[in-house]
């Protein structure tokens, strides 16, 4: 399988893209940007929101004890899921009891992890993702590419290209508005139709048994408020203390995603409408594991607002499909290792360790310090190619011994000097697309000796 | 996965136990400090400004009365449900398909939220929870005496759990899914009207 | 005061030019420097890469040659940000933390420790700043865009006093050059385009010199500058620092 680097080098071949990609996701943190700076109190609210979900991680069997009971009071059924294949089976036993086929699905980064839409269909039902770029994508047979701008990668072109193929759109018909309200239409018979629809949980409160799920579009209420079950998907982490914390988070999510002050829709489930079925389905899938690890933890904080992809250099760069993960970016990169060490051991160094990151993230996640942490951790497993283990050894060796050192840098600058040929070929990575460094004669050493030492 | 001893310990169990097991050392709560949140001189302005910056309108009246004048002159195409008139019988259990026409719903909002131009609509007030989704318009009346600041205010106002469903709802619906490009109505409602009213 | 001089590897092997210019900088501002001659590397680009517990002979010799000093003062943002977070010595724990605690890079020492302004420099040319992410957000030597924060910078603070210079700052005044340690040759593509955007940026400023902190940065935005042919030249500060009428 093909790491990050690799699939960055292919992504990067088509620069105007890369250039379009990065200004594009660049044009979203600079509106976060400006919607954080009209908030004097922004560095406040972010340590609030650190804050609680730090309280609810060091007491999460209590409030998930709450939010089952007082779900359960409210007449909705509660599914427990220890890992991705039990909350797939869960799900399809509902459909499958009610005879259903055909299921509308607004945004989960959830059900993409768990594969859920695949699972599925290989069943027999059929899935309709009803968020737009989530829609788009399904067209393509592409997972999405960032978890709030699913279909950020593609041009209107491609939008257009696609819904000419299946929605029967004009063609070369770019234009936006033409486009998403053929879609519009195509997922109003969806909704109307709808038997079942799957959402995810942007915040589950403990204090009254709801949740909350946060859309721009309306397709999460469109497809509930249609059918006659919704299923809600959540991993654990998503609990909060109190109905008056939403407030602190709510203030933040919009803004760090996208730089509205709010998202168009903020849906309050609690209870089944009459005649309805409401179900949730609580997911560990390793994060009970990633819990129990001290440097690691703070990563379950996370409210998938993707502020720290928006910021990255590296992931504006580089797209979220080089990732090969459903959760990409910085935030993919400390999460995916802790699922398989060996499949994402190349996450972690896709990032020059800016530091952006770390300070955009709404609760406050030391992103970079783990993808530091995550380092040490691999290599220490041994996940790490053997080219690179003998040449950071070696250099360990060199560098921590004086002479050796000094006798390594005077011959690496006698080389450059008098044989730069065996360095400067197009293998060497560095000489690829910069040059050498300049060989000076003397080391600062060598010429403080000379000068300055009494 | 090894199923075979842990398949006595359900699932739920399994995740309980892990979870005790790894959590971290007690972690205090949290006071937020209402001081410190962002205050505007004129709530009804600030609302207005930010609704309007997001696709949708406002319009200030004096009194219900005036309210009902103004909706009046609006176009609503044929299709319209009005639940501050007392909902017509049947509403809650209309069929999707028999919604799906609704060219303009009138509902009546609660709280208000000036720093981002959200209204919170009950279940008791949309009667049916489709309603203000489906509708190709949608007009919420509120109270000037209902607008606050900000979202730690209105919490304080509300109960999440009065009613089975509550939703705030900013605006028109909208997407910019295909390049970034705003476009107002995705699949909710494509035009929104806020109608505030100044008595009490 | 007793300022020890701490002089990263490869600025010691093929920057010695910014060497000489902090030393001489520093003995101009009155501080007693002297250069520990064993010296090696402070292990950052070992463990950078995942092999933190490989330097650990990196760390015992960066104790022993930097024991017994009031500070450590080094042109390079990112490696005495890497001693003061990772610098361990189990043998030798009281020495290790007052080193971390008393290592400073060069212009917030002079800001912070010092507390002297630099009126005698000058440099007359447009220069584009680069802000080296370690020292910016690691070290905390400025405020930055991301963050709700007052603004402040302490490298802006003394080179606004250098006589003649025209200092401008890139459209993204603080997005990450691309070295990143190994980063720059195992990431080359992604590593390369960010310098080149970077160097874009600054030439849409029309700058003469690119300066910064960190010589890493500025030796990945020299390679790729010298590889399009570019008039434009990196420089750090504390050559510009230490120019004289």
């Amino acid at each position: 399988m093909k790491d990050h680097a690799t699939l960055a080098e292919a992504f990067i071949q088509d620069e105007a893209r890369t250039n379009w990609h990065d200004e594009t996701l660049w044009f979203v943190r600079q509106k976060r940007d400006k919607a954080a700076h009209g908030l004097p109190e922004w560095e406040q609210l972010r340590e609030w929101a650190s804050q609680i979900k730090n309280h609810t991680l060091s007491h999460m069997d209590s409030y998930l004890e709450e939010f089952e009971r007082k779900a359960l009071a409210n007449g909705v059924q509660v599914h427990w899921a220890s890992d991705a294949a039990e909350h797939n089976r869960i799900i399809h036993d509902i459909i499958k009891k009610k005879g259903i086929t055909r299921i509308v699905k607004s945004k989960s980064m959830l059900t993409e992890e768990c594969h859920l839409n695949h699972y599925l269909e290989e069943q027999g039902v059929e899935v309709v993702d009803t968020d737009l770029g989530e829609r788009i994508v399904q067209f393509r047979h592409e997972p999405p590419s960032h978890i709030v701008l699913p279909a950020i990668h593609l041009k209107k072109q491609d939008v257009s290209d696609t819904f000419h193929e299946y929605l029967h759109t004009e063609k070369g018909n770019n234009d936006p508005t033409y486009l998403t309200r053929a879609a519009r239409v195509h997922l109003r018979e969806k909704f109307i139709a709808s038997e079942l629809a799957i959402t995810g949980v942007n915040f589950a409160v403990a204090e009254t048994g709801g949740f909350v799920v946060c859309t721009n579009e309306g397709n999460a209420d469109m497809g509930t408020h249609a059918a006659n079950v919704h299923i809600a998907c959540m991993g654990f982490e998503k609990l909060i203390p109190k109905a008056s914390h939403l407030s602190v988070f709510l203030r933040l999510l919009a803004r760090s995603a996208t730089g509205q002050p709010v998202t168009t829709y903020s849906s309050h489930f609690h209870k089944p409408k009459p005649g309805q079925e409401m179900h949730i389905v609580i997911v560990d899938n390793g994060r009970s594991n990633i819990l129990g690890k001290a440097d690691f933890r703070n990563a379950l904080k996370c409210i998938r607002c993707a502020a720290c992809f928006n910021t990255c250099p590296v992931y504006r760069r580089s797209g979220g499909f080089s990732y090969h993960t459903a959760v990409a970016g910085p935030i993919g990169s400390i999460l995916n290792p802790n699922f398989d060490p060996k499949k994402y051991a190349d996450l972690p160094f896709a990032s020059s360790l800016c530091g952006s990151c770390s300070n955009v993230c709404p609760v406050k996640i030391d992103i970079h310090d783990q993808l530091w942490k995550w380092r040490q951790e691999l290599t220490k497993a041994g996940h790490v190619p053997l080219m690179k283990k003998i040449m950071m050894k070696g250099m360990a060796f060199v560098l921590g011994r004086p002479a050796l050192y000094r006798f390594s840098g005077a011959s690496a600058r006698w080389v450059l000097r008098y044989m730069p040929f065996m360095v400067k070929f197009k293998i060497n990575p560095w000489y690829k697309q910069r040059e050498m460094p300049a060989p000076p004669k003397q080391s600062f050493r060598e010429w403080y000796i000379q000068n300055k030492k009494k | 996965m090894v199923y075979s001893k842990q398949k006595e310990m359900s699932s739920r169990d399994q995740i309980f136990s892990a979870i005790r097991k790894n959590k971290p050392a007690a972690v205090p709560g949290v006071t937020t400090d209402l001081s410190v949140v962002i205050g505007y001189p004129d709530l009804l302005s600030q609302f207005s400004t930010v609704l309007t910056a997001i696709g949708g309108s406002c319009r200030e009246v004096a009194s219900a009365e005036e309210a009902k004048q103004f909706i009046a002159s609006l176009d609503k195409g044929t299709f319209v449900i009005d639940t501050t008139a007392g909902h017509p019988s049947g509403l809650a259990h209309l069929s999707p398909a028999a919604l799906a026409s609704v060219d303009t719903a009138i509902i009546r909002g609660g709280v208000a939220v000036a720093e981002n131009g959200s209204i919170w609509v009950t279940e008791n007030e949309m009667v049916n929870r489709l309603l203000p989704f489906i509708a190709q318009q949608l007009i919420l009346i509120i109270n000037e005496k209902d607008l606050v600041p900000t979202m730690h205010q209105a919490y304080e106002r509300i109960s999440i759990n009065e009613t089975g469903f509550g939703v705030f709802i900013a605006g028109p619906s909208k997407t910019a899914d295909i390049e970034q490009s705003l476009v107002i109505g995705a699949h909710g409602p494509c035009g929104m009207v806020a109608v505030i009213v100044r008595e009490s | 005061m007793k300022v020890a001089l701490f002089i990263p590897c490869y600025i010691d092997q093929f920057y010695p030019q910014v060497g000489q210019a902090t030393l001489e900088l520093l003995t101009k501002l009155g501080c007693e420097v002297d250069f520990p001659l064993h010296q090696t590397c402070c292990g950052q680009p070992m463990a950078n890469s995942g092999f933190a517990a490989a330097s650990k002979d990196c760390d015992k010799n960066f104790v022993r040659n930097f024991t017994g000093y009031d500070y450590i003062v080094g042109p390079s943002g990112s490696c005495v940000l890497h001693v003061k977070e990772h610098l361990k010595d189990d043998k030798h724990p009281e020495e290790t933390i007052h080193i971390r605690k008393h290592i400073y890079e060069l212009s917030e020492f002079i800001v912070d420790v010092l507390k002297k302004e630099i009126t005698s420099a000058v440099f007359p040319h447009k220069v584009g700043l680069h802000n080296s992410c370690h020292g910016q957000r690691g070290l905390g030597l400025s405020s930055m865009s991301e963050r709700v924060l007052p603004a402040f910078s302490k490298p802006e603070q003394l080179l606004s006093k250098v006589n003649g210079i025209q200092l401008v700052k890139p459209v993204r005044n603080d997005e990450c050059c691309g070295f990143g340690g190994t980063f720059s040759v195992f990431e080359e593509a992604v590593s390369v385009k960010m310098g080149k955007d970077r160097i874009k940026q600054h030439e849409a400023n029309d700058v003469e010199y690119i300066t910064g902190v960190d010589v890493s940065c500025l030796m990945h935005l020299e390679g790729i500058l010298k590889r399009q042919g570019s008039k434009i030249k990196t420089i750090h500060i504390a050559e510009i620092l230490n120019t004289e009428a």
